[in-house]
């Protein structure tokens, strides 16, 4: 879409007093209006992202000018090779790293502009992160493992407990909150870091490779629930997965990136 | 993250790694340690000097002679010749007395609580068939503070007016070889009384030869006088030492006791060369209530026209010796907690590395670097807390240590015991501040290198 149009659709949108608006036609505002919608519905919108790390005098683009596009409450399985830049790129999606050119916008906020503390507020409330190796801390029991945002977030303490037992239950580990991680197995470790990602009540998850360490049928179980928690809470997820026939079940979408571009885009039936 | 949330985490953190923990918080608590016992052992000293100093009544003491008595350092002695007209010798001549009525006025200036004069005279003492020959001292009422009493054998004076002596303990080995009996006994006076006739009753003395005498002698006459008295103790040291001329009494009686008896004193004998027959002091000691008013009160005598001089600026002399002692050892003893410091620098580094993907979590899950900053310097103020608290105890214990072992040494040599360290409120206090200023200067890099971690390689390090 024209940059320039969807400026105009936003100024129309918000009554925002542009001439050029006021006067179109009454089809051409209708017009302008459904593609403000459309884009609105785009909750994530990557143009030409790019990343570049710097190896002694050689520079490795780990992403090279991916544009993607992200609908809300869309299940997004991101594909490729080891090195293919797809956790690159997720970091980049969830605010943990900066792109070295282009625009990441999220929810109209272009992620490259927000200085350090607005990026640390963006991870705190609008996203949720689950790891292939959990990242649960392990000094810490499950249920203060998954309060740990809500005390990142200031959320007070009289909410907290109840927050963290929905989160627990929604996993199905309210029965194992006071166990440290080392006490759980490598499925209830990551269904506990999926607690925690949504105990923020996050608008996405973003998951690195969620199953990676898991065997096939605990895997299987955390992308049920992570399709049960995308279907009941409207959730977007984007997962980071090397797996396509898991990919192929689960997501509604998949992406496959190759020497860090997009290779093939593609929706599932 | 609020405070509370913090502090649990630090604290929780701090529980983890007990061992390294533990071993850099003794180490900050043995620096405020040494820091406390050097700094307290200034402060103790220094009290132990002051104490002695203002009970030694120097400080809070004026001391005051007539202008034309006072031989000050350097002064030139009042030149009493007929052919003297010059202005100083006039003024000297007609400086006032320091007799009854200045004792009164000077009694009753603001903040004066005593104003007593300096009563010694030769005696001979009776006792156990023998006569001894020595100096009596009258003692104010203050005396009793003076730390002098300390540990004597028997009891001070029962009242200011009573018929007792106390004995200085070489004077009372004269008297018996085993002083300690002597407690509760008498002994006889003999002095000099000093007796001043009136003009009326010179010319009223029928006996031709004693009115000649008196004439010649304007009145005054020194007749001699016996003085029962009851040992009420013996002493140590010598409680009169000390400006003005007071020392080197053996016998002791109460002030006004002293008075009472009208005993012959060399003032007598200027006074009678003088030709006036009134009865003046050579010495004054005026004391006031605190210290701080010795200047003011000086002022106002100076100003009555009668010459006062104090120690106030000796002491305040002394006092900048202690400061810069107290400087001294601070610093000394800050060099331990320098080199905690580089403990908690080095616990916090590695506290680093190995919560390396931890703090990555923490960003991922949306802590701001300054979240990170706060977490790693609340680790190393709460070292520096505990620590101080640890320290400031460990301090006190080896000060008092410092105190019983210098107790135990001086009561081997028969001296009373002293405390030479002190640790006051506002020591412990500014120890435990200083140890958490310094725990968090230290933890200022290692809070820093851990904000600037890169989430991304923070969770990707194993």
């Amino acid at each position: 879409m024209p940059r320039a149009l969807l400026d105009e659709a936003r100024g129309f949108y918000f009554g925002a007093e542009i001439q050029a608006v006021k006067d179109t036609s009454l089809l051409k505002r209708i017009t302008i209006v459904l593609t403000f919608m459309a884009d609105q519905a785009k909750l994530i919108q990557a143009e030409n992202v790019s990343r570049q790390y710097v190896l002694g005098e050689t520079a490795i683009r780990a992403v090279n000018d991916v544009s993607l596009a992200v609908q809300a409450g869309e299940f997004l399985a991101l594909l490729g090779s080891s090195g293919s830049g797809k956790s690159t790129l997720l970091s980049m999606l969830a605010g943990l790293d900066r792109p070295t050119s282009g625009a990441i916008h999220v929810s109209g906020q272009n992620l490259a502009e927000l200085d350090s503390v607005e990026l640390a507020r963006y991870r705190r409330e609008t996203v949720g992160m689950v790891f292939q190796s959990f990242n649960l801390l392990p000094r810490m029991t499950l249920e203060e493992n998954v309060e740990l945002p809500l005390r990142l977030a200031e959320v007070e303490r009289d909410e907290r407990n109840g927050r963290v037992t929905d989160a627990l239950e929604r996993v199905g580990l309210g029965a194992r909150r006071r166990h440290r991680p080392s006490e759980l197995s490598g499925g209830e470790q990551q269904r506990g870091a999926l607690a925690r990602a949504l105990v923020n009540r996050p608008t996405i998850l973003f998951a690195d490779e969620p199953t990676g360490n898991l065997d096939s049928v605990n895997g299987e179980h955390i992308l049920k629930l992570l399709k049960e928690i995308q279907g009941s809470m409207g959730m977007t997820i984007v997962m980071v997965t090397h797996e396509r026939p898991l990919a192929e079940r689960f997501a509604n979408r998949m992406v496959v990136l190759s020497d860090g571009r997009v290779v093939s885009d593609g929706v599932l039936a | 993250m609020k405070l509370r949330d913090l502090s649990d985490l630090a604290v929780r953190n701090l529980r983890e790694a007990i061992l390294r923990n533990s071993l850099t918080t003794v180490g900050v608590a043995v620096g405020v340690a040494s820091l406390v016992a050097m700094v307290s052992l200034g402060v103790g000293l220094q009290l132990l000097a002051s104490q002695r100093l203002t009970k030694s009544g120097l400080f809070d003491a004026v001391f005051v002679t007539s202008r034309r008595d006072f031989r000050g350092p350097g002064g030139a002695a009042p030149r009493r010749n007929a052919g003297q007209q010059s202005g100083q010798a006039a003024q000297s001549e007609n400086a006032k007395p320091l007799d009854e009525d200045a004792r009164a006025a000077l009694a009753k200036l603001p903040d004066v609580n005593e104003v007593y004069p300096q009563v010694r005279f030769l005696t001979e003492v009776h006792f156990g068939g023998n006569t001894y020959t020595t100096n009596v001292l009258g003692l104010p009422q203050s005396s009793r503070g003076s730390g002098a009493f300390d540990g004597m054998t028997g009891a001070y004076f029962s009242s200011p007016m009573v018929n007792e002596a106390i004995l200085q303990v070489e004077f009372a080995k004269d008297l018996s070889p085993n002083p300690k009996e002597l407690v509760g006994k008498d002994m006889v006076l003999r002095y000099g009384e000093r007796k001043a006739a009136s003009a009326e009753e010179i010319a009223n003395e029928k006996d031709i030869d004693k009115q000649m005498d008196e004439m010649l002698t304007g009145g005054v006459t020194i007749v001699p006088r016996e003085k029962k008295l009851r040992i009420a103790g013996i002493i140590e040291s010598d409680p009169s030492a000390g400006v003005g001329g007071f020392g080197g009494g053996r016998v002791f009686l109460p002030l006004g006791t002293a008075e009472q008896l009208h005993p012959a004193q060399p003032s007598d004998v200027q006074e009678l060369v003088r030709g006036s027959g009134k009865q003046s002091y050579t010495a004054l000691t005026v004391k006031v209530k605190s210290p701080k008013d010795v200047l003011k009160v000086e002022a106002a005598i100076k100003k009555m026209g009668f010459t006062a001089f104090s120690l106030l600026d000796a002491a305040q002399g002394l006092r900048l010796v202690f400061r810069v002692f107290d400087i001294f050892l601070a610093l000394f003893g800050s060099l331990a907690l320098a080199v905690a410091s580089l403990g908690i620098i080095n616990t916090l580094v590695m506290a680093i590395l190995e919560r390396r993907r931890e703090i990555g979590v923490f960003k991922a899950l949306g802590a701001t670097d300054s979240d990170v900053k706060r977490l790693f310097f609340a680790e190393a103020g709460a070292m520096g807390l505990f620590g101080g608290v640890l320290g400031v105890a460990l301090g006190w214990f080896i000060g008092q240590a410092l105190n019983w072992g210098t107790t135990i040494y001086l009561r081997r040599q028969e001296l009373p015991g002293v405390n030479i360290s002190s640790v006051p409120w506002w020591l412990a206090l500014l120890a435990i501040l200083f140890s958490v200023l310094v725990s968090l200067a230290a933890g200022l890099y290692p809070a820093a290198r851990a904000a600037q971690l890169n989430p991304v390689e923070a969770l990707r390090y194993e």
